[in-house]
């Protein structure tokens, strides 16, 4: 406790800046804009890739079979179901379910216009999700001619779940035949399909026709409980002919983001948003630290005329650094929450703060302040404490 | 070298400016200070006194001859030993610099915070007990913004004092201050000469104060002209 209290100094860097409010304020919304910034573009990057992956995410699936050819969630290709069936010849795979996965025409059915939905058809006696309430909906899909639509797609779609709700009989056309919708299931749009539904296999080739009916697009394989997935990959690949890839449900969701984040301009661009975020806050924070610096020279070289050493006016500047960093860090954060429940509501993609993000975000803020501090540092080396006199 | 004085000056020379603008503002000055002795230095403007004060005080970088202080040769010194060297040197400067962030009373905490060893409270009363040796304990939490010219001054002397120096160097310090509190600055400064064996070197014109100095030195065109004891 002693050594704390020698230790004590009067807290310059706060007076420094904090008898300048004004000017501590234009900082403060410098970096708390900058801030916002990289939040922004950051979060937005991110919740496109995960975006892309929410119906992924739901499978009740252990292991993924697809077709070599398929490169995305958008250009999904089809291959033997007969390859799913073989594959439950390997001990460890205990269930299995084939599902047919493409974008049909819906139209909606309040304003008529026709608008491209992710639809997915499986047998209604499989598992599909690992979602229990699916089972006990999926049995009104036995009839022909019925979907399960995803209400939470967006709204271009039709008061679909409002019509619904109110025990309207909702019909509408899709693929350019009569569907009704039969229940309501909560998935949420992703960045390649703006909304869901999903059918039988029976309606699903019914409305196109020309689907080869051998062919699926995803195989779902369900594990023995403690089997090893990788190992049950490994064994699968080679004993299964080149037409069809395997991986594991993790794996599956990092091929579709990679699709995104690589084979699209979407990272980059907002990566790129970042940085320019980050770049609009170096320059904001290095001139008023620099300004500050300039401005209180004298009075930095009166006390290096005292006997303080650089070291401790060095460690003033950077402490100004971190108050900055700290003070323009938390209504960065508050606003950037704000905006992204804005997003949310309004696009319903999934974009959330997440603790990597929050850290990533505080570290880029710090190292610009104190990448700031350091320049302006350079000018405390110019003061001459003999200038004083 | 005398080991017993505190600042011993041997033909230093000193010049400003390089090429053909290079003009000699100090030429061999010699001088000694005993602990305790109060100097008067004097002289028109512009005859180097500042200068020497500057080079005395470890600011300036010694180009010819010897300056020792507290016996250690600052000529060729380096730039930590003049750090260590300045804090036992209360400065008191024209212009006071006090650091406008801070009161009054922190101010003068900046020079105690020099001081190895003490506790915040310790400090802090330290800085109380020199402002109201000044004769300012009525504006301990003014900024210096809201201090008159004269109270800035005698705030500054308060800070190079709560340092507890050695040796004293200050540039006209009664420049700003009336002839009452002129007369008691400067008697505070002798009293603290005798009681804590301090020296003093002080730059100034003011006649009303030339009783108080153990020495009188003149000075002109960079020359020591006299020396009364």
């Amino acid at each position: 406790m002693s050594g704390f209290w020698q230790r004590r100094r009067i807290p310059l860097a706060w007076l420094l800046l904090s008898r300048q409010p004004l000017r501590l304020l234009v900082a403060l919304a410098g970096i708390c804009f900058a801030g916002i910034l990289m939040f922004m573009q950051l979060g937005f990057r991110d919740g496109l890739f995960d975006a892309s992956v929410t119906v992924h995410r739901l499978f009740d699936a252990d292991l993924v079979l697809m077709s070599p050819r398929s490169m995305s969630s958008i250009s999904m290709s089809g291959f033997p179901r007969r390859r799913l069936v073989q594959s439950m010849a390997h001990p460890d795979v205990q269930g299995i379910t084939p599902v047919n996965w493409n974008f049909l025409l819906w139209r909606n059915p309040q304003t008529l216009s026709t608008r491209q939905i992710l639809a997915l058809g499986f047998e209604p006696g499989d598992s599909l999700f690992t979602d229990p309430e699916l089972a006990a909906k999926a049995k009104a899909l036995t009839s022909r001619g019925r979907v399960l639509f995803d209400q939470r797609s967006r709204n271009e779609f039709g008061p679909i779940s409002k019509w619904f709700d109110e025990g309207r009989i909702v019909e509408t056309e899709l693929a350019g035949k009569r569907v009704r919708v039969a229940g309501l299931v909560s998935l949420g749009p992703s960045f390649g399909a703006d909304g869901n539904l999903l059918t039988s296999r029976e309606t699903f080739l019914e409305l196109l026709p020309s689907n080869p009916p051998g062919s699926i697009e995803i195989g779902l394989l369900r594990l023995r409980p403690g089997a090893d997935p990788d190992a049950v990959v490994r064994s699968l690949t080679a004993s299964l002919p080149n037409d069809v890839k395997v991986f594991t449900k993790q794996a599956f969701i990092e091929f579709e983001k990679n699709y995104w984040r690589s084979s699209t301009s979407i990272g980059f661009i907002f990566s790129l948003g970042a940085a320019m975020g980050f770049v609009v806050g170096c320059v904001i924070v290095y001139q008023i630290l620099y300004t500050d610096v300039s401005d209180h020279l004298p009075e930095y070289a009166t006390l290096m005329a005292m006997g303080y050493r650089l070291k401790t006016l060095l460690g003033v500047v950077a402490r100004e650094g971190i108050f900055l960093a700290v003070m323009g860090y938390v209504p960065a954060y508050a606003a950037g929450q704000a905006l992204y429940a804005l997003v949310r509501s309004s696009t319903k993609l999934p974009v959330a703060m997440d603790l990597p993000r929050a850290v990533l975000v505080f570290s880029l803020i710090l190292a610009m302040c104190m990448g700031s501090a350091v320049l302006a540092m350079r000018r405390l080396v110019d003061a001459d404490p003999a200038e004083i006199f | 070298m005398n080991e017993k004085l505190m600042v011993e000056v041997q033909d230093l020379s000193h010049w400003f400016g390089i090429g053909a603008m290079r003009r000699q503002v100090l030429q061999s000055i010699s001088l000694q200070i005993a602990p305790g002795e109060v100097v008067l230095l004097s002289g028109p403007s512009g005859c180097g006194k500042t200068t020497l004060l500057t080079l005395i005080g470890a600011l300036r970088t010694v180009q010819e001859g010897d300056v020792w202080v507290f016996g250690h040769q600052l000529r060729g010194s380096d730039r930590r030993l003049r750090q260590q060297l300045r804090c036992h040197i209360g400065m008191i400067i024209q212009g006071h610099n006090l650091l406008r962030c801070l009161t009054a009373e922190q101010n003068v905490q900046m020079g105690a915070d020099l001081l190895p060893g003490l506790s915040y409270r310790a400090r802090r009363d330290q800085a109380r007990y020199w402002l109201r040796a000044v004769g300012l304990d009525d504006h301990l939490s003014k900024l210096p913004h809201d201090l008159s010219g004269g109270q800035k001054q005698r705030v500054a002397i308060a800070r190079a004092l709560a340092a507890r120096p050695q040796l004293l160097l200050a540039d006209e310090p009664t420049a700003a201050l009336d002839s009452v509190t002129g007369r008691e600055v400067v008697e505070l400064l002798q009293r603290l000469a005798r009681e804590q064996s301090c020296a003093v070197l002080m730059v100034t014109h003011d006649p009303r104060i030339v009783d108080i100095a153990d020495r009188l030195v003149q000075m002109e065109d960079g020359r020591l002209i006299s020396s009364l004891g």
